[in-house]
């Protein structure tokens, strides 16, 4: 599109030197708003439903009844918690896509504790210990990969793609020994009696708990990233690491550092998503929310508000979808694509807010 | 004996679609663009190939295989460009963070499979379980009297055309890269944009024709899975990881389509491993399942220990390229 050729451009790209935010923003509300409208179209042209029925039906899954503003308010809290969690370790540009590994290897230390710790202590140090030990199994998850990429420089981006799926395989082995019923291959709702290791009710709602935990960690990272001196440190190395190793900083030790922090806090979003909401485990547990994290920490520039906004629109839209799905009659995967779709021109719209178009030929920016 | 050349076919049979995948992904790397929407590609690819057939079977009366061979593979080629059309469009021409991008890419099409799979057979009318029994058996039939022979036409001639066509491309795609002028160019591409742009070579034109090749070949895979591996049917997620199998192949490979070869026959033998190895409790065979995955580790990890200097990933690999910018 914007192939500049060599003889006559018929448009150029320049870029702009001082965007402000209410110029981004901008930006990314047309692309929102256009994203919105190719979904509609596409909805439509499938369906052959008005699109004002779409979007109507989209707002009534999200918010339609408060059990599904329960779950939209849980689905955002997760997203962003995950989201919040990368965030260190992209500040340092260690592209972490391991988060469903981390993840899932929280959750299976959530899950192992409700099992086998059920009836053996109160519920509160259970939960604690629930807590504690997912965030430790997702930290060992994270570090592994930071330790190669120190000592050896491996691939990350790869090494933790791989541990995904290894991560996948263990809560499979996991299952073999959980399922119930047996031959189920699945492991069912632990202790749905007892709610042994299940989050308690918290500020009037079920979930209130999760909420509260999200935003005590979305807050002590935001200051962890903007006022300690780690984090200075980290984006220092993910701006350039040899400027680092010439102000003394040890670039090593920074990446295990982060790295740890940042699994850490995925393997807690583990125990938040089987503790504090499915109350089950399976391979499906991230269900590809480590991988929308990604996007939404990236495309929030790592702003916590951002993300907390990113994260509340893509959930809305997921949900949404799903209404909408069962209503018209479509399969759920249509709210993959929507989510597709609304990434693409998100994505996209990034490039808008750094660059401008000028058409016609040379003339001064 | 007869175990052994069952095991050997079954390997054969997951290993195409990985193969497929990963030698397109390896074009792709090469020109610097580490493109992780391939599993979305392949995905995109099946579905697509499969709706085309179906489409045709429907329309006519007495389907002919080839035609409808011919119909699912253009559409399998063109939806899977379209895939990679957005890629590059957005990473390259829009600079946006590939692995952004690619996951994004990955999402959609997974989404966008099995969507059209879970309910093309309702839009088109209720038909009811998709199928396509006659193109299907264009993919499946093999050759005559040789596939007959005994052992060695067991092992060598058992396959569809697709099979052949997927070693073929990686043999065409590894001269292509190493014993032409545009293949050297290509990689010069990868490893340094800059001084390939210095050099004259245009950098943009480099990085589009490979990532939208190289998700072509990728979405044949999609293909071979949907039409001659389940025989021209769907099952949502049937397709699974292979797609990340085919990323992983990429770093088993070392960025060589032949590697990809032996790479991806390994990588089916490890998959199916697990029926194959006698006395296996159920815990077990689910921990073999694993083996693809750490041989890709403990390959990554030599690799980066190894420093040698011809097996590493392209130089420009994950980076956007922006002449103004150096």
């Amino acid at each position: 599109m914007n192939e500049t050729s060599v003889k006559q451009p018929l448009f150029r790209m320049i870029k702009r030197d001082d965007v402000t935010k209410s110029q981004a923003m901008c930006v990314r509300l047309i692309a929102v708003l256009l994203s919105l409208i190719v979904c509609a179209a596409i909805i439509t042209g499938i369906t052959g439903e008005s699109p004002v029925n779409v979007y109507l039906g989209i707002i009534n899954g999200a918010f339609g009844n408060p059990n599904r503003i329960w779950v939209t308010i849980r689905e955002t809290a997760v997203l962003l918690l995950i989201a919040v969690g990368l965030t260190p370790a992209f500040r340092m540009k260690f592209w972490n896509i391991g988060a469903e590994g981390q993840i899932l290897m929280g959750g299976l230390v959530s899950a192992a504790w409700m099992i086998y710790g059920a009836e053996k202590m109160p519920n509160g140090i259970l939960l604690v210990f629930i807590i504690i030990s997912s965030a430790a199994a997702g930290m060992i998850w994270g570090v592994v990969p930071a330790v190669f990429k120190a000592y050896m420089n491996t691939n990350e981006t790869l090494f933790t793609l791989m541990l995904n799926y290894v991560a996948m395989q263990i809560i499979n082995y996991a299952i073999v020994f959980w399922e119930k019923p047996a031959g189920s291959n699945t492991v069912g709702i632990i202790n749905s009696a007892s709610k042994a290791g299940w989050f308690p009710k918290l500020l009037g709602g079920t979930y209130g708990l999760n909420v509260l935990l999200v935003l005590i960690v979305t807050i002590l990272v935001t200051i962890y990233m903007r006022r300690s001196r780690q984090g200075f440190e980290l984006s220092v190395v993910g701006e350039s690491s040899r400027t680092a190793e010439y102000v003394k900083i040890d670039v090593k030790r920074v990446i295990i550092r982060t790295m740890m922090i940042s699994g850490a806090i995925c393997g807690l979003a583990g125990a938040v998503i089987v503790s504090g909401s499915s109350h089950t485990i399976s391979t499906s547990t991230a269900g590809g929310r480590g991988f929308t994290a990604i996007v939404v920490a990236w495309m929030s520039q790592f702003n916590p508000i951002a993300m907390l906004v990113v994260s509340a629109f893509f959930v809305f839209m997921q949900q949404g979808a799903i209404q909408i799905a069962t209503q018209f009659g479509l399969n759920e995967n249509a709210s993959d694509i929507i989510t597709g779709i609304i990434l693409f021109f998100m994505i996209g719209a990034e490039y808008f807010v750094q660059y401008k178009f000028r058409f016609g030929r040379k003339k001064e920016a | 004996m007869s175990a052994i050349i069952i095991f050997i076919q079954q390997a054969v049979g997951q290993a195409v679609a990985i193969l497929f995948g990963a030698s397109g992904e390896i074009l792709i790397e090469r020109s610097g663009n580490l493109n992780l929407g391939i599993p979305g590609v392949m995905y995109m690819g099946g579905i697509s190939g499969l709706m085309g057939a179906f489409f045709y079977e429907n329309s006519t009366e007495n389907p002919v295989p080839f035609v409808g061979f011919l119909v699912s593979v253009m559409a399998a080629l063109i939806a899977s460009a379209i895939g990679g059309l957005i890629y590059s469009f957005l990473t390259i021409s829009l600079r946006v963070n590939q692995n952004v991008v690619g996951l994004s890419l990955t999402t959609f099409g997974v989404g966008f499979g099995n969507f059209f799979g879970g309910s093309i057979s309702k839009l088109a009318g209720g038909v009811g379980q998709i199928s396509v029994k006659s193109t299907a058996s264009a993919y499946t039939a093999t050759i005559p009297g040789l596939s007959k022979v005994p052992v060695i036409g067991e092992i060598f001639f058992h396959y569809g055309v697709m099979t052949y066509v997927s070693v073929i491309a990686a043999l065409i795609l590894s001269w292509f890269m190493f014993h032409t002028r545009t293949g050297l160019n290509l990689r010069a591409v990868g490893e340094s944009p800059a001084t390939a742009d210095a050099a004259g070579i245009s950098v943009m034109k480099y990085k589009y024709v490979a990532t939208v090749v190289g998700s072509m070949i990728s979405g044949l895979g999609g293909l071979y899975f949907v039409m001659e591996y389940l025989g021209g049917t769907w099952t949502n997620n049937g397709f699974g990881d292979r797609g990340w199998l085919a990323v992983a192949l990429v770093i088993l490979a070392l960025w060589k389509p032949v590697n990809a070869i032996w790479g991806s026959f390994l990588f089916g033998a490890l998959y199916i491993l697990y029926i194959y190895v006698p006395g296996l409790s159920r815990g077990q065979q689910e921990l073999c399942k694993m083996l693809p995955y750490v041989v890709t580790i403990i390959v990554l990890i030599i690799t980066s220990f190894r420093n040698k200097l011809e097996n590493q990933p392209p130089a420009g690999l994950g980076q956007a390229y922006f002449r103004e910018n150096r």
